[in-house]
């Protein structure tokens, strides 16, 4: 058994990348799973603190690939899942500390004891992304459906492509149905269609995903929020379940209401 | 007010449908590393070559980028003077 090395990235920062990598942790570990969360960010580490491990950290990803100690003494295991990891970045380093082949190395040495390693690639498409794609099997882009999100992410699917680590998927994150309905924000078809690119999910703008970072607990970690129950759908789709895109559902009653008012029945695929 | 807007007048297209627009012509011209710029040299220049030849409108000239599903181009179209004073006659 070899583990998927599926690297998430997104060319601009702020996105969603390291939220969608703790919670594709969590809901894959939880399917049963052996899943490494690797964080890719060098010097800007953060994974840790959304997944609640940020105080377990003795070891990083440096120290791994300087030979301060052993792999298996840096990965974090998480108390709440049996089987979930995570290989912090270093803090007080820079992306220079890393190498592409440094990331190679590291994950052949997990492929053999795991399911899944996902790894949190910074943001940019410097050396730190090259560092965090070198060694991906697959590449999951997250982007907002907002001009700029979307700008950038074309140019990273355009560099994925050319490092042959494609076709990468798309994961449309913080989607707000009621703008989208209102015609305010870009739908999914539209952006799909702007990147010419498969999709594997879409996360709708959910506050509970704010608690859950506040609290260091994924909202994955239960499946009764709207974000939780897409990240466990795309951690399904991820294991080959074919998993139908649903409309993402209404607030409430009032919520219909109001859609009926504006008269747009369209929904969002 | 939105509904009433929208009774009322065709207002311009709501904004999502704008950011579309842009993000066509954006990643187009970023695909292409061609940009809006270069398209203005490119006119500028070939406005020069030409009319050391032919007699044209500058004014008319315009340089356009568009993507096509097979292929895509860069298109120039550029009023000759001499053409508009034949087909008068």
């Amino acid at each position: 058994m070899s583990a998927r090395v599926i690297t998430i990235t997104s060319g601009k920062g702020g996105v969603g990348k390291t939220t969608v990598t703790a919670n594709l942790g969590v809901a894959l570990a939880m399917r049963g799973q052996r899943v490494v969360t690797i964080d890719a960010d060098i010097g800007l580490r953060n994974l840790d603190v959304m997944l609640g491990l940020e105080n377990r950290i003795v070891y990083d990803l440096v120290d791994v690939v300087e030979g301060r100690c052993r792999l298996r003494q840096a990965l974090v295991r998480d108390k709440r899942l049996q089987e979930l990891y995570l290989l912090p970045a270093a803090q007080t380093r820079d992306k220079s500390a890393l190498r592409a082949e440094d990331m190679v190395r590291v994950c052949n040495e997990l492929r053999e004891s795991f399911d899944f390693l996902l790894i949190d690639s910074p943001a940019g498409i410097e050396q730190g992304f090259r560092n965090a794609v070198a060694p991906a099997d697959e590449v999951l882009i997250v982007t907002n459906p907002e001009v700029a999100a979307v700008r950038d992410a074309d140019r990273v699917i355009g560099l994925i492509e050319a490092e042959g680590k494609g076709p990468a998927r798309l994961i449309i994150n913080r989607l707000k149905p009621e703008l989208v309905r209102r015609g305010d924000m870009l739908d999914t078809s539209a952006v799909l269609e702007l990147l010419a690119i498969d999709l594997i999910g879409i996360i709708p703008e959910d506050e509970t995903v704010i608690v859950a970072a506040n609290t260091g607990r994924p909202v994955a970690f239960t499946d009764n929020s709207l974000a939780g129950r897409a990240f466990h759908n795309i951690a399904r789709r991820l294991m080959g379940e074919e998993v139908p895109f649903a409309p993402i559902k209404e607030p409430g009653f009032l919520g219909r209401i109001f859609r009926w008012m504006r008269s747009e029945g369209e929904e969002q695929r | 007010m939105k509904l009433l807007d929208r009774v009322l007048h065709r207002q311009e297209p709501p904004s999502g449908e704008i950011a579309r627009e842009r993000l066509r012509l954006v990643l187009a011209h970023d695909r292409a590393n061609i940009s809006p710029g270069l398209l203005e040299v490119l006119k500028d220049e070939i406005i020069a070559v030409i009319s050391r030849h032919v007699p044209i409108d500058p004014d008319g000239v315009q340089v356009t980028y568009t993507e096509g599903p097979r292929v895509n181009r860069l298109v120039a179209d550029i009023p000759l003077r001499t053409e508009r004073r034949a087909q008068r006659r």
